[in-house]
């Protein structure tokens, strides 16, 4: 047999079992979270406040954390999509292509984006320190919103330079002004505008560094933007340091309530994505 | 025919009788709010030495053109001769290129396109582009024709819909989409999708239609279709056609614009172009000995 036929069989073997490795790894981390958590699960897991003992292993489930998580990532969710949609739609239809502008707007998205949640975390402690503000649900909604910014941007951005220049053209040709053309470049984005909602969505529900200082940690689900929150991740990172072991297997449930709950999110994703593209040319 | 069938049912509705001015009085009769421009200053659009660099290229070389109105007018010359460049100098979309210097002027009616600034807008309007390949905007069929009306605005659903409906037919695509009025337009084919983007830019009601080489991307039959469509319109409608097909042009042009490097070689009626070039260039490039 010829050299190349046999690198091309062995390439394909190596790329194979990359792919199968990722794959085993996804599996094994549900299976682990899964199997350690399944004992600890339990329907009052899921709708019940904390009781009193609950960290020492009495009853109660941790409603709070999950109702603080969804809270927090919901409304970030909405505020850095109405900052972000602005930004990418000036950035690709205001500015020309080789703007000095975009440029540095563009490499300070990239500094956002690779900085640690910690930082974003202590930096939103500082402001609060500064304003008088407690750890509150306010505080993790604006930490976590200045986290996600970034993956908003980045990934919209990345689908919207994609945007056909024809495309524009057409719409100019009628008479469109550049802000009319927002309902064109939204339409043709959407399904980028989905992904980007997932991928902060990810990075937020997951995030525990941010929320630390600012959101606080509460037994009870706030009432009020000024209340502090619980949140997933820091339900997971207080029982699991416990030394009982009835606490330690909760903080695998709320980690296996915390994944499905990406899992779903992911899957309705999907589903809106396709939604979406209907329309998209190309 | 279509539209001949059309302006009678029109005519009766509106008491007109089926001449040149009726599809004016049917827009006055659709939309009443509009201003009604047509008969007066709009009729004329004229180029007077235009120059177009890029960087260090000049494009366009001292243009000098009149548009005669309701007739066909192909451009014609080989490619990279800047054909598309003036039309999209006449409609000012030359703003989203880099590095464009344009002097000179075009006139439309009483108006100055390269020197009125942000009025470019509504001078768009009045100047219809079809492209070389259709390029549907991502929505559906319906709100393809009416994003246009939307935009300068029309948000009656009801007067959309007429609005909507009208100019399909005008263009013979509506008993092909009517039942999927709501489907992407992505999914029509592709010489459907340029029969809708020419109703799009008609919904706007303008007075002229430049179209870049709008058949070229599209089967024998589309092209023919949207031939024929050219013919029938330009009793309302002044078109400028660029075309790469010399039997295409003179299957359809009343009047003739050849260029060549950026320069306008000689311009008149077809058939004296056709049979009588005057410049050499245009005979050699008529007779195949270049394209």
């Amino acid at each position: 047999m010829q050299f190349k036929f046999i690198e091309e069989k062995i390439f394909k073997v190596l790329m194979y079992m990359a792919t199968l490795t990722v794959f085993g790894f996804v599996l094994s981390i549900v299976w682990t979270v899964a199997s350690k958590g399944w004992n600890a699960m339990s329907w009052d897991m899921i709708t019940k406040l904390p009781g009193g003992g609950f960290y020492i292993g009495k009853e109660g489930g941790f409603l709070n954390a999950i109702a603080g998580s969804l809270y927090i990532v919901g409304i970030s969710a909405l505020l850095g999509l109405s900052v972000s949609i602005p930004v990418v739609f000036y950035l690709n239809v205001y500015l020309k292509k080789r703007s000095k502008l975009a440029y540095a707007a563009r490499l300070a998205y990239d500094v956002l984006f690779g900085i640690p949640s910690i930082v974003y975390g202590a930096f939103g402690f500082t402001l609060m320190i500064y304003f008088g503000l407690r750890t509150s649900l306010l505080g993790g909604i604006i930490v976590v919103t200045l986290l996600i910014i970034p993956v908003f941007i980045r990934s919209m951005d990345e689908a919207a330079r994609q945007f056909p220049r024809e495309i524009l053209d057409a719409a100019y040709s009628l008479g469109a002004t550049r802000y009319e053309t927002i309902r064109v470049v939204l339409r043709q984005i959407a399904p980028g505008i989905a992904t980007a909602t997932l991928l902060s969505i990810g990075r937020a529900i997951g995030d525990a560094a941010g929320v630390m200082f600012t959101a606080g940690y509460t037994d009870s689900i706030p009432s009020s933007l000024s209340q502090p929150a619980a949140t997933l991740p820091l339900a997971v990172f207080f029982q699991m340091s416990s030394p009982v072991k009835e606490v330690q297997e909760r903080a695998y449930a709320a980690a296996l309530v915390l994944t499905l709950i990406v899992l779903v999110l992911s899957l309705a994703g999907r589903l809106i994505t396709s939604r979406f593209s209907k329309n998209k040319l190309q | 025919m279509r539209i001949k069938s059309l302006l009678t049912h029109l005519s009766n509705m509106t008491g007109a009788t089926p001449d040149g001015k009726l599809i004016g009085r049917a827009r006055k009769f659709f939309r009443p709010d509009y201003k009604f421009v047509r008969e007066t200053e709009d009729t004329k659009l004229e180029v007077r030495n235009l120059n177009v660099h890029a960087k260090d290229n000049h494009i366009l070389k001292n243009i000098n053109l009149m548009l005669p109105d309701r007739k066909i007018t192909c451009i014609i010359g080989p490619s990279g001769c800047g054909k598309t460049t003036l039309l999209k100098t006449m409609n000012r979309l030359t703003d989203l290129e880099e590095g464009f210097r344009i002097t000179g002027e075009i006139i439309l009616g009483n108006e100055d396109i390269i020197g009125s600034g942000e009025k470019i807008i509504s001078l768009r309007r009045r100047i219809g582009l079809v492209s070389q390949k259709p390029c549907p905007l991502p929505m559906s069929v319906f709100e393809n024709v009416a994003y246009g009306c939307r935009i300068h605005g029309i948000g009656n659903r009801r007067k959309l819909k007429m609005i909507v409906k009208y100019y399909l037919e005008a263009v013979g695509l509506w008993n092909e989409v009517k039942d999927r009025l709501n489907t992407p337009a992505s999914r029509l084919s592709i010489g459907q999708q340029q029969r809708l983007c020419l109703a799009r830019s008609l919904a706007v009601e303008p007075r002229f239609i430049l179209a870049d080489e709008a058949t070229s991307a599209l089967d024998p039959l589309s092209s023919k279709n949207i031939e024929e469509l050219f013919v029938k319109l330009k009793r309302d409608y002044s078109i400028v056609m660029v075309t790469h097909t010399l039997r295409q042009a003179r299957r359809i042009a009343d009047y003739v614009i050849f260029m060549y490097l950026g320069e306008l070689i000689e311009s008149g009626a077809a058939e004296q172009i056709f049979n009588h070039p005057q410049h050499e260039l245009t005979k050699e490039y008529l007779s195949g000995a270049f394209s």
